[in-house]
């Protein structure tokens, strides 16, 4: 694998970076290539193909971090946004700094059997049609289909006047495929999807007819769903659906950037008990071939298996260069960015809760009345008071331990140290997630979640029935 | 004529025979810095440039993109376009847009006074706004203060012979806030926005920004009942967004959207009257041209409740049986276009919002929602969003509330919809805001 950006180089605009004055610089570049293509209304509606590549200098001087981006890969261009970064981090000082690169062993945590470069479209498109052929013949009902595929190779270098240099590959591939199906009293939708950072060959582990026909089902269940309850009431979570509960309930609360600044409810809790004593909940990078998983974070760190809540105490939150310097922190492997174009920052990767000793059937049997939660849609968190909410996108009434009727879409609201404490059953059916994209302050990035079956004691149902 | 435009021409001009091209050129500068506790937290400033490459053949539809203007990079995304166009089905609808005649009203998109702006101005600018902030509550913190601009300048040419070029930039401040009472803490957010900086005002956007993080503190779960709402314009306008996604016209002819085969009918109270106008100047998101390069217009949607039609790109009106709208959307040089409103207004009312208080018996006045995105479905129509604000009793305003949600459906709230209120607040959405009071949702609480 031939470099981005050669070593000389990089060595001389880090040099460049520094001319002025500043106590760390920093080179990040990235050369992704990607397809996607979409499917909609029985058309393949078009194939696209992009080519995004560039680099983001950023300069760190005290507090203050200058940055600078650009598609030119050149050493001017490079040494140009190096100034540009460099002048805003200045402040008298200056002088010559040589700066020594030492390449970093790979640390290789996905492994890629079929590149996407290698698979031909019409290979690509005709996943397309297959969903759409499935999803389609799961029932008279079903009134539209539409399916994404998308696929990206991305080569970064991360180069800093620490002497770190290191490079990784991250290959992925997603589906998604939503379905609206139509019945007498309106119409209800499906959504599924499917993300992994590994080859093609993801396709030959998953059967993508069967996920089509899941979110068919879901469209045509929901038809005869009825509103949602109003109120606070045992919530049970299936496996592998609310992981997102908790990278939102407390996930960005242990952000060390929000901790820095005060702004997260788990400021200065470390030690403390914040959780259930069932919850053990861990943040892990080198999880091979889930969406979050990455060999090294955007900023040249290996990635790591970090343990963030033990048995229901807060062992440590999940760090980024910058606020690892300042507090004299061992950095996480959590620092990442969407694309050059952005600065990093403190991010999840794959954030999943342990395994606990129940099994699914005894915590539904042992819920008298409930919700029981299938399928959670997007979510938001705000960390300084800990209020989240998400979508229900698939959910049941429990009634005397039995899982009875489907229920309409509602949002499920609450606060995240108190549902962490409510957590009051967990199983030993651990799966992972669907692919997410997490957002923060701009800025999206693929991450993971999962989860066994779990009982919440009560939460707030956002629906329409007494 | 500008040097973009040069660069989508000479990629139409090799056109082949039965080839249709479009080329989406753009370049663009942005400015973003941050404060904190005086000082610049960082300073990102950085300039982008690249170019999106449609190409329609025998009804079948390529594209490709590349983030960079190099003749090489351009003449490998034209190959990669024509080579993804045998990969599609064939579409009797595919196509680009054709000029319509409809003339183009002219906007002030473009501002010297922004692109002269010195550094030192834009630093100065968001360290006021931070020490205005500090200084309306006590009980206030700054979690960040921010200046971000933006110029960018776009180029679209076609073989259908579509060429317009245009420029436009604009700044906006913001700031974050946190409120702390004993354990708890709340946040707000305040945010100016202006064609140049001249035309910020910071001290608004730091009272608002102390206002929305303290007036929470002490906010209680509210019990489960059926309730009146009184909306703030800025809910308003989130909730207008929701709702464009059932008038577009594409969603309309894929079977998406609830207002399908209702043109003509009843949708929504008498009250409503809801057009898409991006011709009008006081809208934040203006303009004079759509995604596609047709002079964009003003297109009433609902009128006096009764639905009047819906926005089109020429893709979706040709599916239709009409003509574009002006409505096609394009997200920069990545994608082609799609469809959707660009300057959504409700027509006001004439009263405040404390003369719509004064009428609720009893309700809630819901100050922010959060969960829009997850919670609203707007193909079944089922609407639950978390909330938070202040109760009205008897016609007053009582104490805070926070951790609950609102719920109906999109299609019964616009029926429910009591009274539209006077105060037209051209916030920085697609969509300008108003207070709007909706009887008869479902609050879930405690």
């Amino acid at each position: 694998m031939r470099s981005v950006i050669e070593q000389d180089v990089l060595e001389r605009v880090l040099g460049t970076a520094l001319r002025a004055g500043g106590d760390f610089a920093e080179v990040y570049a990235e050369d992704k290539s990607s397809t996607s293509a979409g499917l909609d209304d029985g058309k393949v509606e078009q194939v696209t193909s992009g080519r995004d590549r560039g680099a983001g200098i950023r300069v760190v001087r005290g507090e203050t971090t200058g940055f600078a981006y650009t598609a030119d890969l050149s050493e001017s261009g490079l040494r140009a946004a190096a100034e540009a970064a460099g002048a805003v981090a200045a402040q008298g000082g200056g002088g010559t700094r040589t700066v020594g690169l030492t390449r970093q062993a790979p640390h290789p945590v996905n492994t890629v059997e079929v590149y996407p470069d290698t698979v031909s479209k019409s290979a690509k498109v005709a996943l397309l049609q297959r969903i759409d052929d499935a999803a389609r013949s799961t029932g008279a009902a079903i009134g539209q289909v539409s399916a994404g595929y998308g696929d990206s190779r991305k080569r970064i270098i991360v180069a800093n006047s620490d002497g770190l240099l290191a490079e990784d590959e991250q290959v992925r591939h997603l589906l998604r495929i939503s379905v609206v199906a139509n019945g007498d009293a309106g119409m209800q939708t499906g959504f599924e999807s499917l993300g992994h950072t590994i080859g093609f060959e993801v396709f030959d582990a998953n059967d993508v007819e069967e996920l089509a026909r899941r979110a068919a089902q879901q469209a045509i269940t929901k038809l005869r769903a009825r509103p949602a309850p109003s109120g606070s009431i045992p919530v049970v979570i299936k496996a592998g659906s609310g992981g997102v509960l908790f990278h939102e309930a407390c996930g960005h609360g242990l952000e060390a950037d929000l901790v820095g600044k005060n702004a997260s409810v788990y400021a200065g809790k470390v030690g403390q008990q914040v959780a259930s004593p069932l919850v053990t909940l861990v943040d892990d990078g080198t999880m091979a071939g889930e969406w979050g998983a990455i060999g090294i974070d955007d900023e040249g760190h290996p990635s790591q298996y970090n343990e963030l809540i033990k048995d229901g105490v807060l062992t440590d939150y999940m760090w980024d260069h910058l606020r690892a310097r300042k507090e004299g922190h061992a950095h996480s492997g959590n620092g990442r960015r969407q694309s050059y174009m952005h600065l990093p920052m403190v991010r999840m990767t794959n954030t999943y809760v342990l395994n606990g000793t129940e099994t699914p059937e005894d915590i539904i049997r042992n819920t008298p009345n409930g919700v029981y939660v299938a399928k959670l849609g997007g979510g938001s968190v705000n960390t300084a008071s800990g209020d989240f909410v998400f979508g229900m996108t698939e959910a049941y009434l429990i009634e005397n331990g039995e899982i009875t009727e489907p229920l309409r879409e509602g949002n499920l609201i609450g606060n995240g140290p108190q549902v962490l404490r409510d957590i009051e059953a967990l199983g030993n059916d651990f799966a992972m997630g669907n692919p997410g994209t997490c957002g923060k302050d701009g800025q999206g990035v693929p991450v993971g979640d999962g989860q066994p079956t779990l009982r919440v004691k009560t939460m707030t149902i956002g629906g329409t029935a007494a | 004529m500008s040097e973009l435009q040069a660069i989508a021409d000479r990629v139409i001009a090799q056109a082949g025979k039965d080839e249709h091209i479009e080329a989406y050129v753009s370049r663009g500068q942005e400015t973003d810095i941050r404060i904190y506790e005086g000082e610049v937290e960082h300073f990102v400033s950085a300039q982008s440039e690249g170019i999106g490459i449609r190409v329609i053949r025998e009804g079948r539809t390529g594209f490709a993109y590349a983030g960079t203007l190099d003749d090489d990079a351009i003449a490998s995304v034209l190959a990669e376009a024509r080579d993804n166009v045998s990969f599609g089905t064939p579409d009797e609808w595919a196509g680009l847009a054709e000029a319509d005649g409809v003339p183009v009203v002219e906007q002030e998109l473009w501002s010297d006074a922004l692109a002269a702006y010195a550094t030192d101005g834009k630093i100065a600018l968001a360290k006021e706004l931070e020490r205005l902030t500090r200084g309306a509550d006590s009980r206030v913190r700054v979690d960040d203060a921010n200046y971000s601009d933006a110029s960018g300048e776009a180029a679209v040419s076609s073989t259908s012979g579509i060429r317009v070029s245009g420029r436009e930039n604009g700044c906006y401040c913001s700031v974050s806030t946190l409120a702390d009472d004993g354990d708890e803490t709340q946040t707000g957010f305040g945010f100016a926005v202006g064609r140049s900086p001249q035309e910020f005002d910071l001290a608004k956007a730091a009272r608002e920004a102390a206002d929305r993080a303290t007036r929470l503190l002490g906010a209680v779960k509210p019990p489960s009942k059926k309730i009146t709402v009184v909306l703030d314009p800025y809910v308003t306008a989130q909730f207008l967004g929701v709702l464009s996604s059932a008038l577009n016209g594409e969603n309309v002819a894929k079977g998406r959207s609830l207002f399908a085969n209702r043109v003509g009918e009843s949708v929504a109270s008498p009250l409503f009257t809801l057009v898409d106008d991006p011709t009008n100047p006081k809208a934040y998101t203006a303009t004079d041209i759509d995604g596609e390069g047709l002079a964009a217009r003003r297109n009433a949607l609902i009128d006096a409740g009764v639905l009047q039609g819906f926005v089109h790109s020429s893709y979706s009106a040709r599916r239709a049986g009409t003509k574009s709208t002006g409505n096609a959307v394009r997200g920069g040089f990545k994608g082609t276009p799609g469809v959707g409103c660009l300057a959504m207004q409700l027509q006001p009312g004439t009263r405040s919002q404390a003369e719509l208080i004064a009428d609720v018996d009893d309700g809630v006045l819901i100050q922010s929602v959060q969960g829009m995105h997850s919670g609203v479905n707007a193909i079944s129509g089922d609407f639950s969003t978390g909330a938070s604000g202040l109760l009205i009793s008897h016609g007053q305003l009582g104490g805070p509330v926070r951790e609950f949600t609102i719920a109906s459906t999109l299609q019964r709230m616009l029926h429910d919809i009591v009274e539209v209120g006077g105060d037209v607040d051209w916030l920085p959405m697609r969509a300008a805001g108003v207070s709007l009071v909706i009887r008869d949702l479902t609050m879930s609480g405690a």
